[in-house]
């Protein structure tokens, strides 16, 4: 065999290779997320069975129609629920992208006194632990009146996400070479214009991720919210999968439903933003 | 178009002091190249013209107006960038339509602008494109598009053609000069490469240290450079230099050669002085460029160090008044490494500047 023809071989070998690996690995992250679903239609016995079963016998839609049909016939407030993790996801996640893009846009583009010490002390809120701060956050609601409230959950997830949004996106305004808004002032526009109209699209992959991590966050978050919900006014989906535990027994298959209605809409936006986190937006725009 | 003109325009950073309140009138369709070398103080200027950096002190004027504070979207400029600066998210066609779609026109009137302006510079196959699929000459070309479509008073260039290949830089620097007779605008153009300012433009501003040096034409910056500075900036290879005292009627060389002083001078005796002689003004005898009728010509025998043959002519590298000397062989025929040749100093054509302050000593 010449030398050409084994170089070839061993080329389209590790290409094998490497997609059987990468089909292992996907298995591997993929396979809670399947047994969630697999599990939320089919009863508890079949879920705890020792050994396990994997191919369900049964299949029904029980849980999901439960879960829905109100509280006292086996139900949650799952509604309630959901509206309140979207209304806290949605508002905290816009208010962290918003603050995330004057503070990163500041930090990529201005230069001010203390801008490293600044820098240093917000990425360092991200060392403690969000459960660490329950205890004083839940003395201190208390105190101002913010616990089970709509606006103590978004304040809390806000303050956690702020860091995260304003590193990242300063980091891709990093990328936005400066000359870009400069051209765009000389070509009419006023600083407000050259950022909205040049900059910001550029930098809009940055802004997509730091969105879909921040309202991730907030959207899965539990211990926090455990802690400073209470009632239906506030408790979030994450939250109410609690309902689902009492005293002696714990309803896997309803817990799985559960978390099932809480990943689709997660999805669902994962999947409508990615399209805005295409990379290399910025090549072309100067030098060869 | 408009006329430009800059009254002790001064900026500051901190304690930096970058342009020295420089004064500078640039007729209207006139094409102005400031030069030096970098941290000149050139493209500041020129980025204070554009109304991006604030201007510390003096005055700027575009046309009567005064525009020292006005942002840069009221002051009617175009500025190609020396990063061409094209937005990458918007197509060529976008990318040079843009301003004229801030400025709120309709899509007919963007549409045959930006036509006219991709049929002058030739770039109409290109308009649907982005900027990412374009080699860097179209770039080029694109941004002097967008700068062309907003009809601007005065069009600025900060090093546009350094990012390219020299060949590509020869081609542009034509196309730009087409241009500007066509379009008969004001330019100011920034640049530290002297043959393009030679090349392109009316008048010549030689920057140093955030001061005008010299204002002038090609001819009269390289003809009759007002500093030794100027005379070794302007000029490629630049001008041969050495140290000497002025003697009764001769120059002094450090090294003790003697030269009778050049006739266009007069210099008090023991005065320290730096003789000038451009590699045309010294060459092998009957290889030069100039007439001699007339001139004062010293002739000395010189070994040659190195010669670098380039078709059309050979510099010959030798050694006088102590230092390296560059001339310049016309009709060349081959040179070997240390062969003595007559070579012929026309001192007629030679500078003289004062060694200390290093301005020109012509009367």
């Amino acid at each position: 065999m010449d030398a050409n023809a084994s170089a070839r071989l061993k080329k389209r070998g590790s290409a094998w290779a490497l997609n059987v690996a990468l089909f292992i690995s996907m298995l591997i992250i993929c396979l809670p997320g399947l047994w969630i679903v697999l599990n939320s239609l089919r009863p508890t016995v079949e879920i705890m069975a020792k050994p396990p079963v994997w191919i369900p016998r049964e299949l029904s839609f029980d849980a999901y129609v439960d879960m829905f049909s109100g509280v006292g016939q086996g139900g949650i407030p799952v509604i309630a629920y959901f509206r309140n993790s979207v209304i806290i996801a949605v508002t905290s996640t816009v208010i962290s992208l918003a603050i995330g893009m004057s503070g990163g846009y500041a930090f990529a583009r201005y230069r001010f006194k203390g801008k490293s010490a600044w820098f240093l002390g917000l990425m360092l809120t991200r060392t403690v632990p969000g459960i660490a701060l329950s205890l004083p956050l839940f003395f201190l609601y208390a105190k101002v009146g913010l616990i089970d409230t709509h606006a103590g959950m978004i304040i809390a997830y806000t303050a956690l996400n702020v860091p995260f949004t304003i590193w990242l996106i300063d980091g891709f305004f990093r990328q936005v070479p400066r000359d870009l808004a400069e051209a765009a002032q000389i070509d009419g526009c006023t600083r407000w214009q050259a950022f909205w109209q040049v900059e910001f699209p550029l930098a809009r992959p940055g802004i997509a991720s730091a969105g879909i991590f921040a309202f991730l966050t907030s959207w899965n978050e539990f211990a926090l919210a455990s802690q400073l919900t209470r009632s239906t006014d506030s408790k979030t989906l994450p939250v109410g999968l609690l309902d689902y535990t009492a005293e002696f027994t714990i309803d896997w298959r309803g817990m799985c439903a559960l978390a099932v209605v809480m990943i689709i809409p997660a999805l669902l936006l994962t999947y409508a933003v990615q399209k805005h986190l295409v990379s290399g937006l910025t090549s072309g725009a100067i030098k060869g | 178009m408009a006329t430009l003109t800059l009254s002790t325009l001064d900026k500051k950073y901190g304690g930096f002091h970058a342009v020295k309140g420089i004064d500078l009138e640039v007729a209207d369709g006139e094409f102005v190249a400031l030069v030096g070398p970098s941290g000149c103080g050139k493209s500041t200027t020129l980025r204070m013209i554009a109304g991006l950096e604030d201007i510390s002190g003096g005055e700027l004027r575009i046309g009567a107006r005064v525009v020292n504070d006005l942002p840069p979207r009221d002051r009617n400029i175009s500025m190609v960038f020396q990063s061409y600066a094209l937005y990458p998210h918007m197509t060529v066609a976008e990318n040079m339509g843009f301003s004229l779609k801030i400025a709120g026109r309709d899509a007919a009137t963007i549409d045959t602008a930006v036509k006219d302006a991709a049929r002058i510079l030739d770039i109409e196959p290109l308009l649907e494109r982005r900027p990412a699929q374009l080699s860097g000459g179209q770039r080029q070309r694109v941004a002097m598009g967008r700068a062309i479509v907003r009809d601007p008073d005065v069009f600025l260039f900060d090093e546009p053609l350094s990012n390219l290949d020299a060949k590509l830089r020869g081609q542009m620097r034509t196309e730009i000069k087409r241009l500007h007779a066509r379009l008969g605008s004001t330019v100011v153009y920034v640049t530290h490469d002297q043959i393009e300012a030679m090349t392109l433009a009316d008048r010549i501003v030689i920057m140093k240290d955030g001061r005008i040096e010299q204002v002038g034409s090609p001819d009269e910056v390289f003809n009759r450079p007002a500093s030794r500075f100027v005379a070794s900036f302007i000029g490629s290879p630049p001008m041969n230099m050495a140290e000497a005292t002025v003697t009764r009627s001769a120059l002094h060389l450090d090294d003790g050669t003697e030269v009778p002083m050049p006739p266009a001078f007069s210099v008090a005796e023991g005065r320290r002085v730096v003789l000038g002689l451009r590699p045309d003004d010294i060459y092998p005898e009957g290889h030069g460029i100039h007439s001699e009728s007339g001139h004062a010509v010293e002739r000395r025998e010189l070994p040659v160090h190195l010669s670098e043959p380039l078709g059309n002519e050979t510099l010959l590298f030798t050694e006088f008044g102590g230092q390296s000397w560059t001339a310049r062989m016309l009709n060349p025929r081959a040179v070997k490494r240390g062969e003595a040749l007559r070579f012929h100093l026309d001192l007629s054509r030679a500078h003289l500047f004062d060694a200390d302050t290093g301005l020109t000593l012509r009367g």
